[in-house]
């Protein structure tokens, strides 16, 4: 089974979430697929045991065989390769690397050659089996990254994805082919509104969900009460307190700085187990 | 005319927050929530919103069943798996490449313009306000960013104003990217954990890898204060100035709640802090 951990907003709670729950479960994998800043690392300290680097493939031109046809800038729609005069370049930053230009190529004259946009590493701690990817600094695309991620996911028997925030395509690639997504937010009118977003989002892709408030003694009720409205089960609430925070900046787990959370994580695992039965039946 | 970039790495760091507080403090500005996956910074603004235009990110392939001989090329060449076993789009998964609409034997496939989102230029208590809304799930968050600073651009010329007071996205990818274009100045906020420090790093690498000079503000710092130490460390030893600190104050939330930026709040110790902040940023950006 894979559980997503996502949140709209950033900064409410999701790798403590993430990491706190797959602590608790037995046999489980973290995939942090928040490759623009992971930060489940601080927190499960895994020992590295394989590093790869992360490719996408970018179109290399043989200036002996190009005709300056410009077929190649005609296909590309991202504006990543252009003919000026008999010189033909490519902007590899621009580049999707779709594939289009060396397929149409009439000269066969591109070539793919990767280039290397981040680095997923793999290995254990704290009892668990852990992934993440880092994308290297100044890259902007982080799909194919945290694709190569997800490719470590070996669903037997439990997956966490710890999620990037937001609503666009990193938070989409991240979650997508989950059977369950746990929710974070803050009772905050930022919170709840950005909770909103969220929603919407797993409605479209049919993931089932549920949500956990953090810091729920701060701000109003009316992230509850939309929860009520909208019949999205709460799962699980967390006050806010000092001792929290401050393990929390410190990188140590919750279950771990509050004994007391081992259970609630426990009971929260299971909330999920059960809604994620209902909706498969 | 300057531009000032509050950003953040980690998100919930206060940015927002942060960029709320200056917007009522700065003089002739236009306001910008360059956001636009999880924009919050109209919650404290109340917008009125005057224009709104609809966001044409990209193309799209819609396939003519009609013509469609089911030769399954189109799902071939996508490099994205976004041509279903069934021989159908997924949206979700497409980034408009259009690869398939130009390899399709049959010429079935056509590619067309895809809305997703609106932008708005509005008037707020504070000065013109540009923000937009991308759609749910859509993709090029960085075009749309783009597109909202040239429009605050415009907007600024014509009104003749001194800043443009930008509030970022989280992480340090296409949208963070799009957002750093051509700023005078980025503000990392960050808190006082080890995850904040680490994504404030990361940001700031990406701000200097695009030569934009940055300043860092650190948030809630009393709540760990030796991190907050080893940021100011850092700080120092990458020779980047802390413009200051911000306390940890219940008084924040609540000015939220009542969609009051901190300044208008008139409690707690974080808007004199912030109003400090701002006083020095003032002075070293010369507006
Ligand atoms: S691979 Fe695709 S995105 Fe890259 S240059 Fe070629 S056509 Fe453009
Ligand atoms: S436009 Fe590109 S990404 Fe979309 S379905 Fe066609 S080949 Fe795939």
């Amino acid at each position: 089974m894979i559980i997503a951990v996502a949140s709209g907003k950033g900064g409410t709670g999701k790798t403590t979430v993430a990491v706190s729950l797959a602590l608790v479960i037995l046999e489980v994998q973290l995939l942090d697929c928040d490759v623009e800043e992971p930060n489940s690392h601080i927190f499960i300290r895994p020992a590295i045991t394989d590093t790869e680097a992360v490719p996408i493939l970018v179109p290399k031109i043989d200036e002996e065989k190009c005709t300056s046809c410009g077929r190649c800038s005609s296909v590309c729609v991202y504006n990543a390769i252009a003919v000026l005069g008999t010189h033909t370049l490519v902007f590899p930053e621009l580049c999707h690397g779709c594939g289009a230009c060396s397929y149409f190529c009439p000269e066969g004259a591109i070539e793919e050659v990767p280039r290397n946009i981040g680095t997923v590493e793999a290995g254990s701690g704290r009892g668990l089996k852990f992934v993440h990817g880092i994308l290297n600094v100044g890259e902007a695309m982080s799909p194919p990254l945290i694709r190569a991620v997800k490719r470590h996911t070996d669903k037997n028997p439990v997956t966490i994805i710890d999620a990037p925030p937001g609503t666009s395509c990193p938070v989409i690639t991240s979650i997508k082919g989950s059977d369950f997504c746990i929710l974070v937010t803050e009772p905050t009118p930022f919170g709840l509104n950005d909770l909103m977003l969220s929603v919407e989002v797993l409605r479209k892709m049919r993931i089932p969900f549920g949500a956990v408030i953090n810091r729920c003694d701060i701000g109003n009720r009316e992230t509850v009460s939309y929860c009520k409205k909208e019949r999205i089960p709460i799962l699980m609430e967390i006050p806010f307190r000092r001792e929290i925070a401050s393990a929390y900046s410190k990188g140590i787990p919750i279950v771990e700085a509050v004994p007391e959370y081992r259970g609630r994580f426990i009971d929260l695992y299971k909330s999920v187990l059960k809604l994620q039965g209902m909706n498969q039946s | 005319m300057k531009e000032l970039l509050v950003i953040s790495g980690k998100g919930g760091t206060g940015k927002t927050v942060v960029t709320g507080a200056f917007a009522s403090l700065a003089e002739n500005t236009v306001i910008v929530d360059c956001d636009v996956d999880a924009a919050d910074l109209h919650l404290l603004l109340s917008p009125t919103v005057k224009e709104a235009h609809l966001f044409k990110s990209g193309l799209q392939p819609v396939i003519d069943e009609e013509r469609c001989t089911r030769c399954g090329t189109c799902r071939t060449v996508c490099r994205f798996d976004a041509v279903t076993p069934k021989l159908s789009i997924s949206h979700i998964d497409c980034e408009g490449c259009g690869f398939c609409a130009n390899a399709c034997p049959e010429q079935a496939i056509e590619m067309i313009e895809n809305v997703s989102g609106e932008w708005y230029i509005s008037e707020t208590r504070y000065g013109p306000f540009v923000h937009a809304k991308l759609g749910i799930a859509e993709e090029n968050s960085g075009k749309l960013v783009t597109l909202v600073k040239q429009q605050a651009r415009s907007v600024a010329e014509e009104s003749g104003s001194d800043l443009i007071l930008i509030d970022g996205s989280p992480g340090i990818g296409c949208p963070v990217i799009a957002s750093l274009a051509g700023v005078d100045c980025a503000v990392v906020v960050t808190e006082p954990t080890i995850s904040g420090l680490h994504d404030a790093g990361r940001v700031i690498e990406v701000a200097k890898h695009f030569d934009v000079p940055v300043k860092v503000v650190v948030n809630k710092f009393d709540l760990n204060e030796e991190m907050t130490q080893k940021t100011e460390e850092y700080c120092r030893n990458n020779g980047i100035a802390v413009l200051g600190k911000i306390p940890f104050c219940e008084s924040v939330v609540r000015a939220t709640v009542e969609g009051k930026t901190v300044v208008e709040y008139d409690h707690g110790e974080a808007k004199p802090a912030i109003v400090k902040i701002w006083k020095t940023l003032e002075e070293e950006l010369g507006v």
